[in-house]
């Protein structure tokens, strides 16, 4: 049986595991670290120049079942390349070379192997591009899986670090567990429909007979619980905080953007595509893991005192919002999926630049020793240097949601709007009360940015790549505010 | 038309840095700024048709986000043209008085910033007809009014502003749900259609959620009584420039809110919840006259004085007929421009004596400082509503609507209401006259009979004062002439000719 590949549609990933392979091999030979960084954030850029190009052509779908198997079925294919996976695709991309960008001191300053750090990123990022392509249960689950395993090698790469080690075993057990349990609703549903692509899953469940009706129920609900895990939503959150502190910085920049937007673009896809017959089911379910997340993470995050757990916690809440439209069920699902993507697309930009300040701005006077800026060493950061400080105030800002983070305000909106609209209204009730939690400690934050620092304060002076990272995602952040149309215009084009 | 000259404020204010070197000069470009904001506002009220007061009108549409059908959209009418005027007013003489009289702190340029950004979140509020776009800028005054709170402060300032965020927060995350209901339920975000509609194709539980959740919204911000806490904090520390906008303005916002939005949106809701926004108002009233009795700081009995105004304006709506929403917009600018002239005397009177603590303060102010005198008895007179003055009108008129209401609310409760209220109404009288026979009157006894040297009023607070006792005088001499301009469009709002 010869299948025939469309390469152009998988070009993203396949040029992206080309340069890892490469990376490789370089660093085998000693290629000087320069040349290693530039050909991992060339990949990249390559690659999101690639997703570029295919988002002007058509549709495009590959490993399909071929005709002589389909049946009278739907056309099944495994991967495809349609607006919904390109605008992910984008997303994941884009936000890689901003990683990218805030490793390159991270790695000097950590004393970490450039080489394997590139490779195990270019790796996670490929399983994240198939992640959100993915349209079967097979490779969905394969596809996590390759986002996940280079994520517990990056975190423990500080070797020396009995903290990262921690941190990595920490995500490395929630991980087997979840991906446990997910495989076993994946292993119901098929038993159930005897079915593994989402297009022929969907067909088969509503017209189920009623006694397999309990076995799909339990299936479509365990599957969630892998998703839940790779977004840290409640009760899968707790790796979060620990990971995020103990692992590096751009790690965990790179696990709360890039690793979660792949999340719930496999959320969404499962859900809209595999599952919308038991919405009744799954939509009460995430409708209570949403309040749970937004509620648990805001509370825990008033208690912080160093920057990176706040916004560990910070963003396991905002998980929660991310989740609240697909509480709708099938009432509105295309909406909901839009205000989803919406809010993953604005947080990523808001996050991934609070991130930047904090990873520029961290204390290098002892690089090795695990410490941690604590919210009051930002202190009198408006002071020193007053454009980082308005950088981080403005993102703080835009990720608690207030004018003038236009940005931020209309996430909310959005969200808020697939909420009410299918009826949850309880739920935009919960997240009302959890913006005002939410915007307690980001103001607390920003405000010390502008009081005095009480006693000798150091000069945190990032590096180029790291500046390139706060002006991008500054001018990204001004840009959206200004004018949100560009994402949601493309965001309901694409769903 | 009325964006142009705020955004204009806006791009001048960004590259602050480099023009502008000194403070004075950077106050003489707020008080030029704003003042040609007034000039504008006057401008249009001058270009506004008064023939047509509830026909919208100089509106401005343009797509902003079609992908969630969010339109730019703005437009005055009858209802909002005088609070956009009053809005503009304030806001320059605000500055105006800051030209002579900077609160303490410094950093003029962050605080001419602050408050252009207020002016653009206030106004913007009052002309906006999309319900995101009104969200958007009723959201826009509370960073700017948290900053101004937390930097120029009294001593208690930061719980005072942390309090003021986040109960307003959670009031606009709220309003935010309620407008939504609506607006996604009925399928657009047009104010001006959903107003037309009036409720149709809305169910009644739908309504009454959607009521409940704009009115809590609304109420943090008027603020309805049990939710009002926050104001006596944010009021005493903010500086005077700060309280004024507070008094003048922002609450202004949330009353406007329930006549603009949430009553035309959700009239079934309305009806359902309009006696418990009348009881709520009326303990409002008599609690907040009960409050005044006790308070001995100037600026903090002139903050409940406004929870008991506000009691007036919440009953005024809470009616549901035009006689008594047109008593709460009366309501609204008369107590805009008294209380802000209170406020205004108040920071004065700290300034002088460094202290607003009654008792501190002693009496005899009128034989130390005659003048300054004189205008705050105005102005307290003016405030418990003496006939012939601004408040006198807003007051009465809410009173009337209680007594007749809207023919499907139960009128035995809206008559005890007005009992009620005309009960604090009176009190609202004690209080007053209270203070003015500690302060104004008597010997000056106080533990401050060294304030020989006060200095006697400048001409810049004339200046910001002159306007604000003309108005009311007018507006307290010929009713008429604001309440033909609100009449139309309230009538229209109730559906009827």
């Amino acid at each position: 049986m010869i299948q025939s590949i469309d390469y152009a549609a998988i070009a993203p990933p396949l040029i992206l595991a080309v340069a890892a392979i490469g990376l490789l091999l370089a660093d085998a030979f000693d290629a000087p670290r320069r040349v290693l960084s530039l050909l991992s954030g060339g990949s990249l850029a390559v690659a999101l120049l690639a997703v570029i190009a295919l988002a002007t052509g058509d549709r495009r779908a590959t490993f399909c079942v071929p005709d002589g198997l389909r049946g009278d079925g739907p056309r099944s294919c495994s991967y495809v390349a349609d607006d919904f996976t390109l605008l992910f695709q984008g997303i994941v991309l884009g936000a890689a070379v901003v990683v990218v960008l805030l490793s390159l001191q991270e790695i000097t300053d950590s004393k970490m192997p450039v080489g394997e750090y590139h490779f195990l990123l270019l790796a996670a990022v490929i399983g994240a591009l198939a992640l959100v392509a993915a349209r079967d249960l097979v490779l969905l689950l394969v596809a996590l899986e390759t986002l996940s395993l280079p994520v517990f090698a990056l975190s423990a790469l500080r070797r020396y670090d009995g903290t990262a080690s921690e941190a990595a075993l920490k995500l490395f057990l929630v991980s087997v567990v979840s991906t446990a349990v997910m495989l076993f609703g994946i292993s119901l549903v098929y038993g159930a429909t005897g079915a593994m692509h989402l297009d022929r899953i969907a067909p088969a469940l509503s017209r189920l007979p009623s006694d397999l009706d309990p076995v799909a129920t339990a299936g479509s609900v365990l599957v969630l619980a892998g998703f839940a895990f790779k977004v840290a939503a409640v009760p899968f959150h707790f790796w979060a905080p620990d990971v995020y502190q103990g692992s590096p910085l751009p790690v965990a920049a790179f696990l709360s953007v890039v690793s979660k937007a792949a999340g719930f673009a496999g959320l969404a896809i499962v859900l809209a595509l595999g599952l919308p017959a038991y919405a009744h089911v799954w939509g009460p379910t995430i409708a209570v893991i949403a309040a749970l997340t937004m509620t648990v993470g805001n509370l825990v995050a008033l208690r912080q005192r160093t920057a990176i757990r706040l916004l560990a916690w910070s963003s396991v809440a905002q998980s929660g919002y991310m989740l609240a439209p697909l509480a709708v069920g099938d009432d509105r699902l295309p909406e909901a999926v839009a205000a989803t993507t919406a809010y993953v697309a604005l947080y990523a930009v808001m996050n991934l630049g609070a991130f930047a300040v904090v990873i520029g701005f961290r204390r290098r006077d002892a690089p090795l020793s695990p410490s941690w800026d604590t919210l009051d060493d930002y202190r009198g950061l408006a002071r020193r240097s007053p454009a980082v400080a308005a950088a981080l105030a403005f993102f703080l800002i835009c990720l608690a949601g207030l004018p003038p983070g236009v940005m931020g305000l209309f996430a909310k909106v959005v969200v808020f709007r697939a909420t009410v609209a299918g009826d949850v209204t309880w739920l935009a009730v919960v997240m009302a009360i959890n913006t005002v939690i939410g915007l307690y400690y980001y103001l607390l934050w920003a405000v010390r940015l502008f009081t005095p620092a009480p006693g000798p304060s150091y000069d945190p002076v990032p590096g180029l790549p790291v500046r390139a990272a706060v002006i991008a995602t500054s001018t990204a952040a001004l840009v959206l505010s200004a004018a949100p149309q560009i994402v949601l215009q493309t965001v309901s084009h694409a769903t | 038309m009325m964006a142009i000259p705020l955004a204009g404020a806006l791009a001048m204010l960004v590259p602050a840095n480099r023009f502008l070197r000194t403070d004075v000069a950077v106050r003489m470009f707020g008080t030029a700024v704003s003042g040609a904001t007034l000039l504008v506002a006057i401008s249009a009220m001058t270009a506004f048709d008064f023939g047509a007061t509830s026909r919208m009108q100089m509106r401005v549409d343009r797509a902003w986000a079609p992908a969630i059908g969010l339109r730019f959209h703005l437009g005055v009418d009858g209802i909002s043209l005088p609070l956009v005027v009053l809005t503009a007013l304030l806001t320059f003489l605000c500055f105006l008085y800051t030209l002579r009289h900077p609160p303490g702190g410094g950093r003029i340029r962050l605080l001419t910033a602050l408050l252009l950004v207020l002016e653009i979140g206030m106004i913007g509020t009052f002309v906006a007809l999309d319900l995101v776009l009104f969200f958007v800028f009723f959201e826009t005054v509370l960073i700017p009014m948290y900053a101004v709170i937390m930097l120029w402060g009294g001593t208690g300032r930061r719980a005072a502003a942390h309090k003021f965020i986040l109960y307003t927060l959670l009031g606009s995350g709220l309003l935010l749900a309620g407008m939504l209901l609506v607006g996604a339920h009925a399928g657009t975000l047009d104010m001006t259609e959903l107003a037309a509609r009036h409720g149709s194709g809305l169910s009644h539980g739908l309504q009454v959620t959607a009521f409940a959740l704009m009115g809590l919204g609304f109420a943090v911000k008027a603020p309805m009584w049990p939710l009002h806490t926050w104001l006596p904090d944010a009021h005493t520390e903010a500086p005077t420039v700060g309280s004024v906008l507070l008094a003048g303005v922002l609450l202004k916002m949330g009353t406007y809110g329930l006549v603009r939005v949430a009553l035309p949106l959700a009239p079934d809701g309305a009806q359902f919840w309009a006696p418990w926004l009348g009881l709520l108002a009326v303990i409002g009233i008599v609690y907040g006259a009960l409050a005044c009795l006790a308070q001995r700081d100037l600026k903090r009995m002139i903050a409940y004085s406004s929870v008991g105004h506000m009691g007036f304006v919440l009953l005024g709506i809470a009616t549901l007929t035009p006689v008594g929403v047109n008593a709460a917009l009366f309501g609204n600018i008369a107590h805009g421009l008294i209380t802000s002239l209170l406020f205004f005397l108040a920071g004065s009177v700290k300034e002088r004596w460094g202290t607003a603590d009654m008792n501190a303060l002693g009496g005899g102010m009128l034989g130390t400082s005659p003048r300054l005198a004189s205008i705050l008895t105005f102005a307290s007179v003016a405030s418990l509503g003496l006939p012939g003055l601004a408040g006198f009108w807003g007051e009465m008129l809410a009173l009337l609507g209680a007594y007749r209401p809207h023919a499907d609310l139960p009128r035995e409760t809206f008559v005890t209401f007005m009992a009620v209220a005309a009960l604090g109404a009176v009190l609202t009288a004690a209080y007053f006259l209270r203070m003015l026979s500690k302060l104004t009157h008597g010997p000056s006894d106080g533990t401050a009979p060294e304030r020989a040297p006060a200095a006697a009023v400048s001409v810049q607070e004339y200046a910001a004062w002159v306007p604000l006792i003309a108005l009311t005088l007018l507006v307290g001499l010929w009713p008429k002439t604001l309440l033909d301009v609100t009449t139309g469009p309230v009538r229209a709002l109730f559906g009827g000719g």
